[in-house]
């Protein structure tokens, strides 16, 4: 990979972790963080996919999970609740999740921009396979517009940061089955819908192939030279 | 004294406000600088914000749940234990300076004459009386988090003894045991505010926590026949608190005045509920706050009091008085009691717009920030003992109102419909109490009538 920013740009360690359980992902994000508020490593961009998951952020209501937990269970889907902002969110294969451990002191200290920053991303990314995402103001996540049917959101946000310090982050529907967004209540009135990249492209890219992108557009919005370990 | 004011800190150039979602450390625990000490919730980031400093937590001032504009004071931390007790004492004497020196130096306030409205009395017009009540009823519950190493000690003992010296010196002028005040300060001990509280309500009986003033006729509630125990027996004799006086003496009072009646209907929740869900996500993104079942039923209660408006009425004497202005009180029950806010003009308001305000009144409620005009003015009741998972329950009228309805638990039942088919619907009990006095039973149905109707069809939708 070549490396975006200049050299003297703060290191940012990239890793493709591959299926990771969400409870195992809670706990090295954890581990990470303190790790990291201590100064002990350099910041981190965990780059994976979870098994069928549904996850709820500290705003979520449960009745937001149309399935009752016999049915999830059935479907193999496990539910989790967490410490970041959002509702209820759904991962599973065919998604790219994005844990960036990075610490936001000192020029970066805005929760705000730390969002923007990462919707610029995924919109960067989505561009590099000619899809044209957008912002809905008022929404976090990226969103596209398909001929004939009302806009989608193709990519998630949600994160918590400790001392300025990030953890959880984004999800992009690359190949993901959306059917199993039918488990939880759509993002938002009936008509607003979710889509992937395998939607949108006749001939769509792999998660590998999507992480390694994030990873490079990261290191250009966030000023960090980017290095897979 | 060495304290650190922990203000809620700005997260972003564009934040204005931030809601705290959790405090990791309790009143009492020390911290280290850094350690992190709550969380708060922005849109959609959740942050975990550290101590500014190395001491005791002495104080929280905002609540899980609040949200306060960025600089906001959030909460004290203190050198050391003794400085967090001493602080957590003081506040009294911080929110009130010039409405209590004359409270303090004149006569005891039993002397006054009968006034119904708290807010006329000298020191009520700063902490708000509903609140003031409420917050001399906490003590139950800050019991529970005394600090170990205290436990010996009995709380009357606590409030004897530690109480800062000018609460005992106030105490001693006006020859008041402070061992019988329910305190708020740590442990239950008796701060400056709960004292003058306790001077002032020694004043007439006034009801700020249903919203009305309890006419001067009513008189205490006769004694049961034979003492309720003797000495020896094997009981705890605890004072009620304030709040728990004036809920007492309203609900006897409520019951001698009105004749009660109740009716009770099912409704059918499936048009409410599904439409609450179809738009429930978008109106968590758009309004910051989840949409509930009880505007709904607001909404629908305000349809049925403009059909048969004698349940929007009042009894004067011989003659029946109508109110014009539609304000529905929304009871919220309280870890210490129970609090109606009233929801005024609740007529002119969209369904956001009472979701709002009865989110607002029910958090503030809870938080003890009520003006006293929000817990008055109100021209009937909504109550829900569903919550609890209650049927039905037949509430009491809330004077000088004549009619009160409950909301029981909404669960699915199975119900045959047309054709005999048998399908599974949401459905709610609910029952209006009503004052037979002037509401006859056919009225008290039409009413009912109108708000199934409202609730089973409406196009809630369009009165987002």
């Amino acid at each position: 990979m070549d490396s975006i920013a200049t050299e003297t740009a703060p290191l940012c360690e990239a890793e493709l972790l591959g299926v990771v359980p969400y409870a195992d992902a809670l706990e090295m994000q954890a581990q990470r963080v303190a790790l990291r508020a201590d100064g002990g490593c350099a910041d981190r961009l965990w780059l994976l996919e979870h098994p069928h998951v549904l996850t709820l952020g500290r705003n979520a209501h449960e009745t937001h999970v149309l399935a009752d937990r016999a049915r999830l269970a059935a479907l193999g889907v496990e539910i989790h609740e967490c410490g970041r902002g959002g509702d209820v969110t759904y991962h599973g294969p065919g998604q790219l999740v994005a844990y960036p451990i990075v610490d936001l002191a000192p020029d970066r200290c805005d929760l705000h921009r730390y969002v923007r920053d990462l919707e610029q991303v995924l919109l960067r990314v989505l561009a590099a396979w000619g899809i044209r995402g957008h912002l809905v103001p008022g929404r976090t996540g990226v969103w596209v517009e398909r001929p004939g049917a009302p806009p989608a959101k193709i990519a998630a946000i949600g994160v918590r940061v400790s001392r300025w310090i990030t953890s959880h982050g984004i999800a992009l529907n690359v190949r993901t089955d959306l059917r199993y967004f039918d488990l939880i209540v759509p993002c938002g009135l009936a008509g607003s819908a979710v889509t992937s990249m395998a939607e949108l492209l006749p001939d769509p890219p792999t998660v590998a192939q999507v992480a390694e992108r994030f990873a490079q557009e990261f290191g250009v919005v966030f000023a960090r030279r980017v290095q897979f370990r | 004294m060495a304290k650190t004011d922990v203000i809620m800190p700005q997260m972003g150039e564009s934040i204005a406000e931030g809601t705290i979602t959790k405090w990791l450390k309790k009143p009492g625990d020390a911290v280290r600088r850094d350690e992190p000490l709550f969380e708060i919730s922005t849109d959609k980031v959740d942050a975990e914000i550290p101590s500014p400093a190395a001491g005791v937590l002495a104080e929280i001032k905002v609540g899980e749940g609040q949200t306060v504009e960025v600089n906001t004071v959030v909460g004290i931390i203190a050198e050391n234990a003794a400085e967090a007790a001493a602080s957590a004492a003081a506040p009294a004497t911080a929110p009130a300076p010039a409405a209590a020196s004359p409270a303090a130096t004149t006569a005891p306030a039993p002397a006054k004459p009968a006034a119904p409205q708290p807010a006329r009395s000298p020191v009520a017009h700063t902490p708000a009386p509903a609140a003031a009540v409420a917050q001399a009823a906490t003590t139950a519950l800050r019991e529970t988090a005394t600090p170990a190493g205290h436990d010996a000690e009995s709380v009357e003992e606590l409030r004897r003894t530690r109480s800062t010296p000018l609460v005992r010196r106030i105490a001693k002028e006006e020859g008041v045991d402070i061992s019988h005040i329910q305190g708020t300060g740590i442990s239950g001990r008796v701060t400056k505010k709960d004292l003058l509280a306790h001077l002032e309500a020694g004043g007439p009986a006034v009801a700020p926590t249903l919203g009305a003033p309890v006419p001067a006729a009513a008189a205490p509630a006769p004694m049961p026949a034979g003492p309720v125990f003797r000495p020896g027996d094997n009981v705890v004799v605890e004072p009620m608190s304030l709040m728990r006086k004036r809920i007492a003496e309203h609900m006897v009072m409520s019951k001698r005045t009105s004749a009660h009646v109740h009716t009770i209907y099912e409704m059918d929740c499936s048009n409410i509920m599904s439409t609450r869900n179809q738009v429930q996500a978008d109106f968590v993104r758009r309004h910051g706050q989840k949409l509930t079942i009880t505007p709904f039923v607001v909404k629908a209660v305000v349809e049925a009091l403009r059909a048969v408006p004698v349940v929007n009425a009042s009894v004067d004497g011989d003659n029946i008085v109508y109110k014009k202005d539609i304000n529905v009180g929304v009871a919220v029950a309280l870890e210490w009691g129970l609090i109606v806010p009233v929801i005024h003009h609740a007529d002119e308001l969209s369904l956001v717009g009472i979701n709002t305000r009865v989110a607002d009144l029910a958090n503030r409620a809870r938080g003890k920030q009520l003006k006293p005009e929000e817990v008055q003015g109100g021209t009937f009741t909504v109550t829900n003992p569903g919550v609890f998972g209650s049927l039905f329950g037949t509430p009491i009228i809330s004077q000088p109102q004549v009619a009160i309805l409950g909301m029981g638990m909404i669960e699915k039942r199975v119900r045959v419909i047309e054709n005999d088919a048998i399908v599974i619907k949401p459905m709610m009990y609910t029952c209006l109490s009503y004052d037979h006095r002037i509401i006859d039973g056919a009225v008290a149905d039409q009413f009912m009538g109108s708000l199934k109707k409202t609730l089973e069809t409406a196009d809630f939708k369009a009165l987002l």
